[in-house]
């Protein structure tokens, strides 16, 4: 009898997507991947993944892996050394730029992904060894200015409440936010709410996202005008009676002047109807159900944050709920939805340029307070320049040496061109990462260091309900990836400071993370993790999720679902600050550009798809970079749905695909963010974006950039997909001369062609590639040079498909999918192999996957609805599509009233 | 009372002819066969299987004794018919024996022809038409003897490979630059040539004919540019020409085949021709398609029903020692367009020849599947912009 195989230990940890933080449990399958669950014990998720973290075993893989380190070489090429090689090149780069330059010379610019203990390390090692504040991160992208603005009315960044009040509320409003798509799992947890106890949805928002087709109420405000909204319900509520004048006497300040502002802009709902160009029975209603509705929970993200005015517009918010008191109870509160899994917990270690650590700032008293808690030799006594600045000043010469981590600006910044050049030109430019082939890694990097992944970090983050959870290893470093924070303490240590970073685990540098919060706060300072400063290795391994702050108890460490129910606000006087935000201005006129750019995610992609472009699924849903435009404003441009399209910027140009979208607002377009000269050819998205930013939070505009667009003539469209063994062994270029796009298919990869090329010359294009592969003796080819089409394909010696190349002329292109399907096999029947140009090969459902959970495609849902599943519950009975994440369903909901409700 | 229909020929169009008529007009006449050849009526396309000793000559029969019997039908075979007495009404066989008809219907086929060359006349040369010559290769074929077949059309393809698969050491040689060059085009010929010398037939191309050398019998033929290619055997097969001998001796209308109308009748209305002894229209066809939809159109004109032939779509449809080869329409490629699907792994190649929105020919090398269907389109003249970008891939799937 064979001894049983040992049953690999599920592995608590938590997803490395966005800020919900839902905990994943992550068995590994001996081959490299890991089977993923939701783990039911966390608090954040109960068991529920959304449709990313569900596919986060197809995306742990080593093929775009960064394996050792690489330096550049005399000419100028990447070439692979050892880790002690690249780290002395790393301090001797530091140190000739500190020489030459002083400390302002020198930036961090690191990531919301990066776990609490590397950024802490990174924070520590700048601002008080390097003397550097210049240390700023892809969070001031996200909610900067949610941080700005609790900062203002709280005097902390504190979120104060907790997930369970949205289980809890009566009423939610969603404002700039797509939670649907973007907070998959939260989202779920308020329809279950409108089930439970019929919540009331609001959703207010310029453009009509899946989020919003799911609202009772559905406010498109005119762009920027969020404030005026709020400021409008502030004074509604004072003329209405509604205030809780108690707690505005004794836990705030500020409210008349405010008040008086708010009624000197919008007097009344008529007045708010003006300014936000809502209908004002709409405005009424929204006004009414929050005046009537005690446990309201008002959730923000991106669409508040990312705009000049995004700090005016959380204390909008934070107004309306410190007027009624509806703060920190159950069922109520303003709510920061974060977009990164810890941009919370680069906050909680100031890894922002204008925080120092642990929720202190720049102040003489808190500078001196770390400088002798570190004793820091060179403490940086003022704030650092913000991401925007910082790029500027790297491109003006002023910051010579960088180091980036985790992070991929020269796709994600405003002007992402600008920035790219700015990078080129350093002395020293540093960049951690785990995958190759970056934009940013192509931007000349001095030095590449191959940092580990999800699956192999250690350490924690925070979600965006504060709570602590922990990021946990079930794989082995891939190659000779090391974990940030080793890197940076080498580093310091070949700079002198090895004493100050002679950490072993991640566990001692939270300790002393936890003991810095601690350090001198009876209670004066929100962020307090007391609680754990002493932690021992053993008990961090298996910290369970807590939300901070932390203190010590007899019981032993507690921790905090909500704040300032009571009050106890950490200004100077303790007393929350209402804020009145600027009168909303007219939108700024940029002549020649006549419309205004909005930029976003989609539902299945994550930044800039590194990690959720490698998997099939997930690319699936949105597989090309599209332009979602109202119908009226297309047929102004002369554009067509379905064409491409020219978008230009005062700052740089891009092409996308056309999409017609009637609950786009007239004038505003949308254009997705993850696209990124790696994936697309022409999709940089943010190389349009205008570095406008926040006055306050420093939060670059990234939703509205004014440009102008063209028709781009695309007569000519198809795809080429390759088998990924052929793919990886002699990396593709696409065919020359055409736009594409591309994503990870199953087996292989796959790139959506466009352009204006004579498809007859693409034969030369398909037998060079075939000679490449080794399998021109099987190339099978169709042309029509007069019909527009070439069609061709190669077999590998096994009789798989190494690639297909599809060019037709426009609108009669087969779908890739029936393409895409044959990749995996790895034999193709001969009987198949005969139809394969014509796309009949493969059979089955096709079309873009509407539930990326269950790899449900759109032909499946139609199928079904057409066969008698007319509701939600019926299709997922049958196909199981939006039975997981839910992100799907408002989709499926729109095809049931399309297929259901005769044309 | 029955009227007496004599058809003389027992090849394939006369034993269509009679399947069509027993359908539609049983015992409208009293019908005569009168052959030539010795057998009930054989399937000349599958001589060449017989040849290369893949079938045995009985199953190339087209329907049994039984069956002929069953529709009354008298079969004189073996027995040729030597004249037309048209004035009598009736046909005089080669015993002296005279049918009376009302109706007469000549499907004589057509003959090899055979090359006027020096020496052409010794013992060893042959043609390839009937079952009789494939006797003839069959006693003579051995391992160790060589082969010259003159003729890189269909039928001395069919002849040189079937002698290869029965073991003959044999040359193809063709007077053009590419085997069956009036139904394909360069790739379809090269991969048609490929496919025949992987059957172990040696092509010649551009190869003229200047002699058979020997002096008892053939040894070789000697080429015009100098070379002699031994040969023991040397077998004709570049072509037939319709035989109009008895219409013509009966002085009916002929030119190269006897000449029919619409309704397949000579200038005397009586006297019918069919398959590839009749001239429609200009033109002599020498595939057995064209014959079969004559017969049905003869056949409904006899049976008392309006019918008319207007001519057939040239098409072939075969298969070269197992490799299907079909081929329709104008395949010339002045004035078309190209749609070519060519999968050099599978060998499967198809060029499409399409002119003002219309299928204007095809020629499919390896999957002949489909040839049916574009010879359909062809034929009906069938637009096809909707069709065109699933066109190479033959009929479109049924919908689901």
């Amino acid at each position: 009898m064979n001894a049983p195989l040992p049953v690999p230990q599920a592995t608590s940890t938590t997803c490395p997507y966005c800020g919900v933080g839902c905990g994943v449990k992550a068995t590994p399958d001996g081959q490299g991947g890991a089977i993923i669950e939701g783990d039911a014990a966390h608090p954040a998720n109960l068991g529920r993944l959304c449709s990313k973290g569900a596919a986060l075993g197809e995306t742990i893989g080593l093929e775009t892996r960064l394996l050792h380190p690489m330096v550049r070489a005399g000419d100028g090429d990447l070439q692979r050394t050892d880790w002690g090689t690249a780290l002395d090149r790393v301090a001797e780069g530091f140190r000739r730029v500190l020489e030459a330059h002083g400390p302002q010379a020198v930036a961090f610019y690191l990531s919301g992904q990066l776990l609490t203990e590397d950024y802490y390390v990174a924070n520590k090692l700048a601002k008080g060894f390097l003397g550097t504040a210049n240390v700023d991160t892809n969070s001031r992208l996200c909610m900067a200015s949610s941080v700005a603005g609790h900062k203002r009315a709280f005097g902390s960044d504190t979120v104060p409440g907790a997930y369970e009040d949205l289980d809890q509320a009566d009423l939610i409003i969603l404002t700039g936010a797509n939670s649907a798509w973007c907070h998959p799992v939260l989202f779920r947890r308020m329809a279950a709410a409108r089930q439970a106890r019929g919540t009331k949805l609001v959703v207010i928002d310029p453009r009509r996202t899946a989020t919003a087709e799911e609202a009772d109420l559905f406010l498109p405000l005119a762009q920027g005008t969020d404030a005026a909204l709020f400021s409008g319900l502030l004074v509604h509520l004072a003329d209405a009676g509604a205030l809780d004048a108690a707690f505005i006497d004794r836990h705030t300040e500020g409210f008349g002047e405010t008040l008086a502002a708010a009624r000197a802009e919008t007097p009344d709902a008529a007045a708010t109807a003006r300014i936000t160009g809502l209908p004002e029975a709409d405005v009424a209603r929204f006004f009414a159900l929050f005046r009537n509705t005690e446990r309201t929970v008002t959730c923000y993200s991106q669409g508040v944050n990312q705009s000049v005015r995004g700090t005016d517009k959380v204390n909008a918010i934070l107004n309306c709920h410190l007027a009624t008191g509806r703060i920190g109870r159950a069922g109520m509160g303003p709510f920061s939805l974060t977009g990164q899994p810890n941009a919370m917990g680069g906050r909680e270690v100031g890894g922002l340029a204008n925080q120092l650590a642990a929720h202190m700032g720049f102040a003489p008293e808190d500078v001196d307070r770390v400088r002798r808690f570190w004793d820091a030799p060179h403490m940086a006594g003022a704030e650092g320049l913000k991401a925007v600045d910082m790029f500027a000043a790297m491109a003006r010469g002023e910051i010579r040496a960088l180091w980036v981590m985790g992070t991929n600006p020269a796709v994600s910044l405003p002007r992402a061109d600008a920035a790219r050049r700015a990078m080129a030109g350093l002395d020293l430019f540093v960049l951690s990462e785990n995958v190759v082939g970056t934009d940013t890694a192509g931007c000349a990097p001095h030095v590449l260091l191959p940092a580990v992944a999800w699956g192999e970090k250690d350490g924690t983050v925070t979600n965006s309900e504060r709570r602590i959870s922990r990021q946990r290893p079930f794989l082995m470093p891939a190659g000779e990836a090391k974990p940030d924070w080793w890197a940076l303490a080498q580093v310091a240590e070949r700079l002198g400071h090895g004493w100050a970073f002679a950490f072993e685990t991640p566990a001692a540098i939270f300790r002393e993370h936890a003991a810095l919060s601690a350090f001198e706060n009876d209670g004066t300072r929100d962020f307090d993790l007391s609680g754990l400063k002493d932690v021992s290795d053993a008990a961090y391994a298996v910290l369970a999720p807590v939300q901070w702050p932390v203190r010590a108890t007899p019981e032993g460490p507690d921790g905090t679902a909500r704040l300032f129910a009571e009050g106890g606000f950490f200004t100077p006087s303790r007393r929350a600050r209402f804020l009145a935000p600027a009168p909303v201005a007219p939108a700024p006129v940029a002549p020649g550009f006549p419309l205004l750019l909005n930029t976003g995610r989609v539902r299945d992609q994550w930044h800039t798809m590194t990690r959720t472009g490698l998997s099939p699924r997930l690319g699936s849903h949105i597989p090309a970079p599209v332009l979602m435009i109202h119908p009226e404003d297309a047929a102004a441009a002369g554009i067509t749905g379905g064409g491409l399209a020219e978008i230009v910027s005062a700052h740089g140009r891009v092409v996308l695909e056309v999409r017609l979208d009637a609950g786009q607002k007239p004038g505003t377009l949308f254009a997705p963010i993850h696209w990124s000269g790696a994936t697309a050819s022409d999709a940089r998205v943010g190389a349009l974006v205008h570095p406008l930013t926040d006055p306050v939070s420093g939060q670059p505009d990234l939703k509205a950039t004014p440009v102008r667009l063209a028709p781009v003539a695309a007569e000519t469209r198809g795809f080429l997909i390759a088998r990924a063994a052929f793919s990886a062994r002699a990396p593709l270029s696409p065919p020359p001369g055409l736009h594409w796009a591309r994503a990870r298919l199953e087996g292989g990869h796959g790139w959506l062609l466009a352009g204006d090329a004579d498809p007859a010359a693409w034969g030369a294009y398909a037998e060079a590639l075939a000679a490449g592969a080794g399998c021109a003796e099987s190339l099978v080819e169709l042309s029509d040079p007069v019909g527009g089409h070439y069609r061709a394909a190669a077999f590998t010696a096994s009789g798989a498909l190494a690639f297909a190349l599809v060019l037709a002329p426009a609108g009669t292109a087969p779908a890739w999918d029936a393409f895409a399907r044959l990749l995996a096999a790895e034999q193709i029947p001969e009987g198949d192999r005969r139809a394969i140009l014509s796309g009949r090969a493969g059979g089955g459902a096709c079309g873009p996957l509407v539930c990326a959970c269950f790899g449900v495609p759109r032909g499946a849902i139609e199928g079904a609805i057409k066969g008698g599943c007319h509701d939600t519950a019926a299709i997922g009975t049958a196909l199981k599509a939006g039975t997981n994440c839910g992100s799907c369903l408002p989709e499926l909901r729109r095809m049931l009233s399309e297929t259901l409700v005769p044309a | 009372m029955s009227e007496p229909l004599v058809i003389i020929g027992n090849g394939m169009a006369a034993a269509k002819l009679c399947e069509e008529l027993s359908a539609r007009a049983l015992g409208r006449h009293a019908v005569a066969v009168v052959g030539a050849e010795p057998t009930l009526a054989y399937n000349r396309v599958l001589l060449s299987e017989v040849l290369a000793g893949r079938m045995p000559a009985a199953d190339t029969e087209l329907k049994t004794a039984g069956w002929w019997r069953a529709q009354g039908v008298t079969l004189l075979y073996g027995t040729p018919a030597a004249a037309i007495d048209r004035a009598a009404r009736a046909v005089v066989l080669a015993d002296g024996q005279r049918l009376p008809f009302s109706r007469l219907v000549l499907a004589t086929g057509s003959h090899p022809i055979r090359l006027p060359l020096p020496g052409a006349d010794l013992p060893g040369v042959t043609t390839f038409r009937d079952l009789a010559d494939v006797d003839a290769l069959l006693k003579a074929a051995r391992p160790g003897v060589k082969a010259v077949v003159i003729g890189g059309g269909l039928l001395g393809l069919e002849a040189a490979t079937g002698l290869a698969g029965a073991g003959v050491d044999t040359t193809l040689v063709h007077v053009m630059d590419r085997l069956m060059e009036r139904q394909l085009d360069a790739t379809a010929a090269r991969l048609l040539r490929e496919a025949v010398e992987a059957q172990g037939v040696t092509v010649e191309l551009n190869a003229h004919s200047e002699a058979v050398t020997g002096e008892t019998c053939a040894t070789g033929l000697q080429l015009k540019d100098g070379r002699l290619l031994e040969a023991d055997l040397i077998v004709m097969a570049c072509g037939v020409r319709p035989n109009a001998d008895l219409a013509r001796a009966a002085g009916l209308a002929c030119n190269r085949g006897v000449i029919v109308d619409d309704r397949l009748s000579t200038d005397d209305p009586d006297i019918f021709a069919l398959g590839e002894c009749a001239e429609h229209r200009g033109l002599a066809y020498g595939l057995v398609a064209p014959a079969y939809e004559q017969a049905r159109v003869l056949a409904a004109h006899l049976a008392g029903r309006p019918a008319a032939y207007e001519g057939s779509t040239v098409s072939t449809n075969l298969k070269v020692s197992g490799v299907p080869v079909f081929s329709a329409g104008d395949i010339s490629g002045t004035g078309t367009e190209d749609i070519v699907l060519n999968d050099r792994g599978l060998k499967i190649y198809r060029r499409l020849f399409v002119r003002d929105g219309v299928l204007q020919g095809a020629v499919l090398f390896g999957d002949t599947a489909d040839g049916l269907y574009y010879l359909d389109l062809i034929t009906n003249r069938t637009p096809i912009a909707e069709l065109r970008t699933e066109l190479a891939f033959g009929r479109p799937a049924l919908a689901a």
